[in-house]
């Protein structure tokens, strides 16, 4: 950078030549005393905007899509993954960083969380993430998300890089966003400003558990009565639009009234914009699958508990599962005490596309946790990993820049001293689109701030 | 119809798998389990080993042990083997959980509200999960007298009791008690205390009570044993609330305080020197890290979260470095679970102080001999070693692994759980389902 901004400053200098000595003199000992330290803001700047040329050196790389290198490179330019490999040439002027004993992996992805939309979740002054009534298409994640949330830190610290982040409560609970964990404000971090709707259909009350002989209790409002109320809603906006093109067409149609519901599912209904529906039960799944189908709409499945009954059906549907917390018993006792470890394994295993996700803010960060769990019950070790990089990507339609370490795609690259998904791994370094971010957070500085007591006299 | 039939039969299934697992050993309490990696917790790893258990208890641990004749051999080749997971800080296996209706009820005792049939017991032994200090809630600022249980499943409440561990009454500070997140609906009166200096003060009030209490019974007792007592001597009146905390002045029981925040423990401790009783632990502690020189001078252990935070205003500075920080500065700590699912994934959430600075065999003692040592059940549980009680869990990789699974949890030599057996039982459930329709 330093070279780049002499070799600028002598042409300067050259086109001056025919300026008088004395200014030539004040303009050249100027450029000695400014130049280191405008070169270091230059720097500064390139690492904060992720322009600077960054190679990884040495490190174990799993690729996710390719395959495990054992000792190769990474060179990072202009926030993508410029080449990756075995021979890879560093050019003069990039930052190296060995990372010989470290392994690179993409950067992982949480498929449904509430960061930045719940900081304290007893305290109702932070809480964001469900709005008041049934339906409400019109209320965006993105707009409520706070930036600046503990949890955001805390979880990038753990190797994730992205995170959907969903309204929930009601039946159409609003507008997800799909963002990357780094940015000055909410929208430096946009990177689906609006990825999904969210519509959550009825739970699954929960018994408890595998030995407690109590049968799963009915949803208080049938799903089947649900489902074919959102019929009517989208038939309603489908109106809604027909009128509004009519209105175009003829002076002598007035067009509708502004209609909040349908004005906000139109890209619903037309297909544009996907949904996310929590959905439980096994019947439920079904139900949906129909629904989704005859409405033809996109969809992409959250919770599916009971996803291991259907997985068939939902593999033949092609619609890929977000997997709910697995921090839960399963809510139907029959199903066994391990239902939820397992239900991922089965799905993958029948060839649906899975991504995990941790459903939460506060412990938006133990992400891996929840793919290893499944892993422990019988998910191959590559495919947890997947579950959370590429998978989610491919859901989110994102795979072009993210979930893998492919060149090409954004430097969103995790070094970790061990298995990305182990309880004891220490993330080494994380970037984000080219760019190393800080990996402070809340726990480290309290932590350092109580340690100065140690240092007393 | 049928289908429930079915569902039911299922159930019942392996309900009697569990009863019948528990009770083929019932008698006898022996196994020999070969060649698992046997983390001891407090002699070391052994690769290969085996443990070799008689009448409930370890008999020899070692390489090469023989069983005598009509023991159970337990291959356990690739696997692991630790103690019986001990989990500080549980509300299971209880009827009730809150007398809240007064935030002074020091009379309740637990060990009279035991659930032996909550199925909750069930779901912690599939995380290796053999002893529990279930407690009451935090709904008042003195609760009631806590118990430590053994998860015998199929057994009568009395046979859960482990009587040797300690008494100990539940004290809780904050939000809490000061019923800081209810709603305050109109009509209903604000219970006392509704701020920490009110909970403080109600404390040391109760306890200069019961003080009078004790020196009324004294003098009484004096008196009567003069040589001309007063004819018209009476007895002070009972009171079951001041008699518990006069026991806990005593020293015959001790405290275990739902605490938070630093200064609440500090003011704690304080209460403690005044009035010359002991803590046992300070159950969630969040800002232990805070205050760590002074719980260690105090010799006062903490039962904390791994890192289950921000879910109040008083856990928005638990750091998950906590137990690990407070570990190294010589604290015990121990890493309790607080519910009814957490329980079975607890031996995840100690892996978890592995990324904040312990090592797996510190991780792992935060649910075994500290908590043993908490509960003062130590020389009884808490490790692997002979003439201590058989109570021990099999994991397929090493329990501090997120990749890990439990295999098998046995209480004083008895199998409570065991997943292999219940996927064979499954797998002959479906056959015959299969086999109906």
């Amino acid at each position: 950078m330093r070279l780049m901004s002499m070799a600028q400053t002598g042409r300067q200098l050259k086109d001056r030549k025919n300026s008088n000595l004395l200014l030539a003199l004040a303009v050249l000992l100027s450029v000695i005393l400014i130049i280191p330290p405008f070169s270091l803001a230059q720097t500064a700047a390139a690492a904060e905007n992720g322009s600077e040329i960054i190679a990884i050196v040495g490190a174990r790389i799993v690729p996710v899509t390719g395959p495990v290198i054992d000792s190769g490179s990474i060179l990072i330019k202009d926030g993508r993954i410029a080449g990756l490999g075995t021979s890879i040439s560093i050019p003069a002027g990039a930052r190296v960083i060995e990372a010989k004993g470290l392994i690179a992996y993409p950067g992982m992805i949480d498929s449904y969380s509430w960061l930045g939309l719940e900081e304290i979740s007893g305290v109702r002054a932070t809480v964001d993430n469900r709005e008041t009534g049934r339906i409400n298409p019109q209320v965006k994640a993105i707009e409520a998300l706070h930036y600046d949330s503990m949890h955001i830190p805390i979880a990038r610290a753990n190797g994730i890089v992205a995170a959907v982040v969903a309204p929930s409560g009601g039946l159409i609970s609003g507008q997800s966003t799909l963002v990357k964990l780094d940015g000055w404000t909410n929208r430096e971090m946009v990177i689906k400003e609006s990825l999904a709707m969210v519509i959550e259909l009825p739970a699954l009350r929960r018994s408890r558990g595998e030995f407690s002989g109590l049968s799963r209790q009915q949803p208080q409002i049938s799903t089947e009565k649900v489902l074919d109320e959102l019929r009517q809603i989208f038939e309603k906006t489908r109106m809604y639009e027909k009128r509004k093109e009519a209105a175009q067409k003829s002076i002598l149609l007035p067009p509708p009234d502004f209609d909040e519901a349908s004005y906000f599912l139109l890209p619903v209904v037309k297909g544009e914009l996907p949904v996310i529906f929590s959905v439980h039960a096994d019947k439920d799944i079904l139900q949906t699958i129909k629904f989704v189908q005859e409405e033809k709409i996109r969809a992409i499945f959250y919770g599916v508990e009971q996803g291991f009954k259907v997985a068939r059906e939902i593999k033949q549907a092609g619609l890929p599962c977000i997997i709910g917390s697995l921090y839960s018993l399963p809510p139907v006792g029959e199903d066994g005490y391990d239902a939820l470890f397992l239900n991922p394994v089965i799905l993958n295993e029948a060839g649906v596309k899975i991504a995990f996700s941790s459903s939460s803010a506060s412990a938006a960060k133990d992400l891996p946790y929840h793919a290893a769990k499944a892993a422990a019950f019988g998910l191959k070790p590559e495919e947890a990993l997947k579950a959370v990089t590429i998978y989610p990507a491919e859901i989110f339609g994102v795979d072009k820049l993210m979930g893998s370490l492919k060149p090409g795609k954004l430097a969103n690259i995790v070094l970790t001293d061990g298995d990305l998904l182990e309880l004891g791994t220490k993330i080494q370094k994380v970037f984000i689109e080219g760019k190393e971010v800080s990996l402070e957070n809340r726990y480290t500085v309290l932590l350092e701030k109580f340690e100065q007591r140690d240092k007393r006299e | 119809m049928r289908k429930k039939i079915k569902k039911t039969g299922l159930l019942i299934s392996f309900l009697i798998l569990f009863l019948s697992s528990a009770t083929w050993l019932l008698a006898s309490g022996n196994l020999l389990i070969k060649n698992a990696t046997i983390l001891t917790v407090t002699g070391g790893v052994i690769p290969r080993g085996d443990v070799l258990v008689i009448n409930g208890l370890i008999e020899q641990v070692g390489q090469n042990l023989t069983a005598p004749a009509d023991v159970r051999i337990i291959d356990a080749a690739g696997k692991y083997l630790m103690p019986g997971i001990i989990d500080t800080h549980t509300h299971i296996a209880l009827s009730g959980t809150n007398e809240g209706t007064d935030a002074v009820t020091p009379e309740v005792n637990m060990a009279e509200v035991i659930n032996a049939d909550d199925t909750s017991i069930l779901t912690a032994l599939s995380g290796g999960v053999t002893m529990v200090h279930t407690m009451h809630g935090s709904a008042n600022v003195i609760g009631g007298t806590n118990v430590v249980l053994k998860l015998k499943w199929g057994q009568p409440s009395e046979q859960l009791v482990v009587k040797e561990a300690y008494p100990t009454l539940k004290f809780a500070l904050g939000e809490n008690v000061k019923q800081s997140n209810w709603p305050l609906l109109p009509g209903r009166p604000q219970r006392y205390p509704a701020t920490r200096l009110g909970a403080n003060a109600l404390i040391r009030s109760e306890l200069i009570k019961a003080k009078d209490y004790m020196a009324a019974w004294d003098r009484y007792e004096q008196l009567k044993k003069s040589e001309n007592p007063p004819a018209d001597l009476l007895p002070p009146r009972k009171d079951l609330r001041l008699e518990t905390l006069a026991g806990l002045l005593r020293g015959q029981l001790i405290a275990r305080c739902h605490a938070y925040v630093a200064t609440e423990m500090i003011e704690f401790l304080n209460l403690s020197k005044e009035f010359g009783f002991k803590i046992g632990a300070f159950e969630h502690a969040w800002e232990a890290y805070k205050i760590a020189d002074e719980l260690k001078a105090a010799g006062v252990g903490i039962s904390v979260f791994a890192d289950s935070w921000a879910y109040k205003m008083e856990a928005a500075e638990g750091i998950a470095y906590n137990a690990a920080y407070c570990t190294k500065k010589g604290i015990l700590v121990s890493i309790n679970s607080d519910s009814g699912e957490r329980i079975r994934r607890l031996f995840n959430e100690a892996g978890k102080t592995v990324k904040y600075g312990l090592t797996q065999d510190e991780a792992l003692r935060l649910i075994t001999i500290n908590a043993a040592k908490q509960l003062g059940v130590d020389h009884l549980v808490g490790s692997i070693e002979a003439g201590k009680q058989a109570d021990l869990a099999l994991f397929s990789r090493h329990p501090m692994s997120a990749y890990t699974r439990c295999e098998m949890t046995i209480i004083e030599g008895e199998v409570y759980f065991d997943r292999e057996a219940l996927l064979k039982e499954r797998a002959a459930a479906s056959a015959k389902k299969g086999g109906l329709s």
